[in-house]
This record gives structure tokens, sequence and C-alpha cells, in this order.
């Protein structure tokens, strides 16, 4: 099966210091797929890089079978950036910025269609924010902000949902929300990519993760469970592994605690 | 209404309008993008054109538009490449815009500086026939870009890297978006003057904005603000033998400080009314997707 997302030898970043050495990540469809790491390990660069939005050193980038750069298929991506950009000097209301996410989908100039207006209306009641489509962002909680965003990303009807740190700084309800929205996108069919500090409630979503430590992948492979092989301390002997959940004792340094904020 | 009963008012009425609505709805964008004063930049450059079009005995406002364009595709591209200090680049071509436009005038034997004052502070009552063509033009080639694209637009504006993943054609929407402001500051150049530009095109807004929630209705009610504002400031102008430009000006920034403490009250008056949100509350997770 063609993979969604497929990363091989990425090397990126700046010329004299890459950020992505030798990257190679694919994502079959149907994966959730967490990318964790260090503040400053790569992750947001790998995604970028997935999206066509870095210059690659070496190494290719592939979406759904295609050179990223010749990728046009634009709407089966739904990205979600880490928070809404500078926002604006202007109000806008939940619908508009939602409605954003169908253009990858319209002729430019074009009238929205019935389509159009069905999709905004599902995907803002599909982070619960139903009946909300009118309120200025702007009077929105951080959370409900993020909620926003995702359902923009929805509302392109996406086969890849690729979130960047969704979950950062949002507050308890949204967090179960934005659970369950992914929780209903993946029960469709639907394949993610997550870039996260800490899974909290999407822990039981995520069907694989990726360990990014110094631009290197350091483990690749099942979700961690805290409440599996690792749970009793010390671990069984075997394999070498990589603690990828936070909080745990005796954490290798440098990939989650080593140059926290 | 019997000042309008001639035809120099009549033309100076319309041309007033035209810039009233096309200066606002453009300038929603700019307002978006925290680029308020970037009309007021381009209307040094157009100086430049207007001054050409003087010193070789060509139309001014075709000059002024090349000029303008120039300068904003310029501006743009400064912007986008974000390697030079963005506001140094920008001053040398602000500057260098007005500086120019004084040079090249004084360098005529039938001009001096005094020429430009009519365009630096518009001077709506001597609009011509062609003149109104050419606003009528170049206003509808504005309305058509910042109406008709309004969610493109409002994409680049609000979130450009989105846009960009999204597979938006954003290098050319940012250079629309910059040409059909150069068009706006020389619609509006007749009416209220290169220097006065900038306050049409944000002053509306700003004012509308303390009463929408949306960015379509702010637009929209922008463009009512500016056409009243133009329309009156040309009334008050002939019957009280007013400067046309500043009256216009002076009104709207008179209609944002009366609106803004009415806003303010307004929005007292819904908080202390019924509650109509859930708050931030805990919305259920329960919640399927549709793809």
């Amino acid at each position: 099966m063609t993979p969604v997302l497929e990363l091989r030898r990425v090397v990126a970043g700046y010329p004299d210091r890459p950020v992505l050495r030798e990257v190679s990540v694919a994502v079959a469809p149907g994966d959730v797929l967490a990318v964790l790491g260090a503040n400053g390990s790569g992750k947001s660069t790998l995604v970028r890089a997935a999206l066509g939005r870095l210059p690659l050193t070496s190494g290719t980038v592939a979406l759904f079978g295609t050179p990223v750069h010749r990728f046009r298929q634009r709407h089966r991506i739904g990205y979600v950036p880490q928070r809404l950009g500078a926002g604006g000097g202007v109000p806008a209301t939940v619908a508009e910025v939602v409605g954003t996410g169908r253009l990858s989908r319209r002729r430019l100039g074009s009238r929205p269609r019935p389509a159009d207006r069905v999709a905004v209306a599902q995907a803002i009641a599909a982070v619960g924010l139903a009946g909300r489509d009118r309120d200025p962002v702007a009077t929105l909680s951080g959370g409900q902000q993020q909620r926003v965003l995702i359902a923009r990303a929805l509302a392109t009807g996406p086969d890849l949902l690729v979130l960047d740190e969704p979950t950062a700084g949002v507050d308890a309800p949204s967090q179960l929300a934005f659970a369950g929205t992914v929780s209903g996108f993946v029960a469709g069919g639907g394949t993610v990519v997550l870039v996260a500090h800490e899974l909290g409630p999407l822990e039981e979503l995520v069907s694989r993760a990726v360990v990014l430590h110094d631009g290197r992948v350091a483990y690749d492979g099942p979700a961690p469970r805290p409440s599996g092989y690792c749970a009793d301390w010390p671990p069984p002997a075997g394999p070498a592994h990589v603690h990828v959940h936070p909080h745990a004792p005796a954490e290798p340094p440098g990939i989650w605690r080593g140059d926290d904020r | 209404m019997e000042i309008f009963a001639s035809q120099f008012m009549q033309y100076a009425l319309l041309g007033a309008l035209i810039t009233g609505l096309a200066a606002p709805a453009l300038g929603t964008y700019l307002v978006q993008r925290r680029l308020a004063l970037i009309g007021d930049g381009i209307g040094h450059v157009a100086l430049t054109g207007v001054a050409v079009g003087l010193l070789t005995a060509q139309a001014p406002v075709l000059t002024a538009v090349l000029a303008a364009v120039a300068g904003a595709v310029v501006i743009e591209l400064v912007r986008q490449r974000g390697r030079t200090p963005g506001d140094v680049a920008l001053a040398i071509l602000f500057y260098g815009g007005i500086a120019g436009g004084v040079f090249l005038v004084n360098l005529s034997e039938r001009h001096t500086s005094a020429s430009l004052t009519a365009y630096l502070f518009g001077s709506p009552l001597t609009t011509t026939g062609p003149d109104l063509l050419v606003m009528g033009l170049l206003g509808a080639a504005v309305l058509v870009v910042a109406v008709g694209l309004r969610p493109w637009l409002f994409a680049i504006c609000h979130d450009e890297e989105y846009a960009r993943v999204s597979g938006l054609p954003v290098g050319p929407l940012n250079l629309l978006l910059a040409v059909a402001t150069a068009l706006t500051v020389t619609v509006a150049m007749r009416a209220v003057g290169l220097l006065l530009v900038s306050a049409l095109m944000v002053v509306p807004v700003a004012t509308a904005q303390r009463f929408t929630g949306g960015f379509a209705t702010t637009q929209w009610l922008a463009m009512v603000i500016g056409v009243l504002a133009a329309g009156a400031g040309i009334g008050v102008a002939g019957g009280y033998d007013t400067a046309p430009g500043a009256t216009i000006v002076l009104l709207a920034i008179a209609g944002f400080a009366v609106a803004a403490p009415a806003a303010a009250g307004w929005r007292w008056l819904r908080r202390t009314g019924p509650d109509r949100t859930g708050g931030a509350g805990a919305e259920p997770p329960e919640l399927a997707v549709s793809r």
C-alpha cells in the first residue's frame, strides 16, 4: 500500500547545521503517528518538510506517492498549526475562519457551493462548537480557538490530518473534545500525524510513535503505554528501548526533560 | 441639495463616493494585516508619478497609477523576502517617492511644488469627466478584487502559512492585493489627496469593527461608512466652502469618535442582557466527524 506520507533520508535545516539528519519515516493509511521529542529535536521541522514548506538539503518527501513539490491535491491534507498566526486587526467569525479550509477545493473567485457550507457546518459541529459559527473567534477561549483551527482542517475533507502540538496550552475540556474529534476522523479511515509534547487524552488513539532526538529518529515503533511493558520499574531486560511517556522516572536525558524550557 | 445642481459638484460627489466605497473595501485587508499605513507610503511613491505626468504633460492620474503600482510591487517583494530590514527599505521608498516628486515637478517650467498641493490634499471640485471615467474604472477593478476575492484574500491575510499549505497561489494573491492598494491610492488621490488616502482606507474600518464580529460584515459596514463620510464631506465642503478632502477625513474621524463610546455602551448592554453563550464550558466529546 502506498504510504500516505513518506520521508526518505531527509536532511533539512540550515546549510551548516541540519535540523533533520537523515530522517526516514513512512506513515501508512489509517496510522495515528505521534512525533515526540524535546524542544529543538526537529519535530516542527519534520512537519514543515513533510508539507513541502522547507527546502530539503537531501532526501525525498512524498505525499500519497507523489513527490511533495509536485503534489497538487492539497485538499487531501488538513493542517493544524501550533497556534493562530498573528490573528489580525479585523474580527472574523468562526465560520469565516473554518471556511478558508474549503478554498483548496474552490476555484479562484467561485461562489461557495452548498457542499462547502455543509462541510463548514459539519466541521464546526465536529469540534463541539455547533451554534457558535457566527461568533467572533476572538471571543473564544484559547482551547476553543484551537478547535476552530482543527475544524478548518477538517472542513477541507482531508485524508491526512497534520497537527503541530494541537493540545499545547489547551484547557482540559478542549483536549477531550479534540481527542473525540480525532477518534471520529480515524474511525472514518483517516490518517493522522501528530506532533506532541505530551499526549494527554490522545494516548489511547496513537498507534505508533516516532521519537526524534537531535534530528535523528531515536525510536520508531508501537505507541508506548505507561500501563504496559514499562509500567513496572525497572523494566524487564530486553532490547534497548526509549521511554516516551512523560513523567516516568529515570528518563534518558535529552528525550524529554533534557532541554525543556 | 441644490448645491449638487452644478456639474462640477456632481462630478466631485461621484468621485468622492467611488473613493468612499473602494478605499475601505481594500483597507479592510490592510487593517487585517496590520499594514494600515502602507497606503500612505504608496501615496508618497505615487507623487513621483504625478510629477512625471506634470513634467511630460501626460495625465498625472495615469503616471501616478504606474508609479504607485511599481512602488506597491516593490514593497510587497521586500515584505516577502524579509531580508532587508522592512522599515528601512520602506522609508527609503517613501521619502524617495516624495523627494522625487518635488524634484521632478520643479524641473518643469510651468510647475512648482505648489502644483503638487492639489494631489497631496485632494481637489475633488476640479474633477473632470475623463478623471471620473478613470476613477470609475479603477474603482470598479478594486471592488471586484476586494469583494469578489474576499475569501482568498482573507485567507492569505489571516494565516499566510496555512494558505500556502492549502496550495493557494499566495504569491500572486499578495501581488494582486498590492496592485489593488496602488489603484485605490490613485482613485482616492482626487478626492482626499495622497497624504490623506490612508485615512479613508483605515478609519471607516476601525469604526465598523467596533460593531461587527465578522470580516465580511466589517468590510460592508466600512464601505457604508466610507460612502457616508465622502458624500457628507463633499456636501459640507460645497455648502460651507471648506477644504473637501480634509472635511471628508475629519467627518470619518468624527464618526469614529462618536462610534467608539457608542459601541462600548452597546456591548455593555449586551453583556448585561441574558447570557447567550455557554462560556468556555465543556462540550461533550462524543463528536462524529463526517469526512
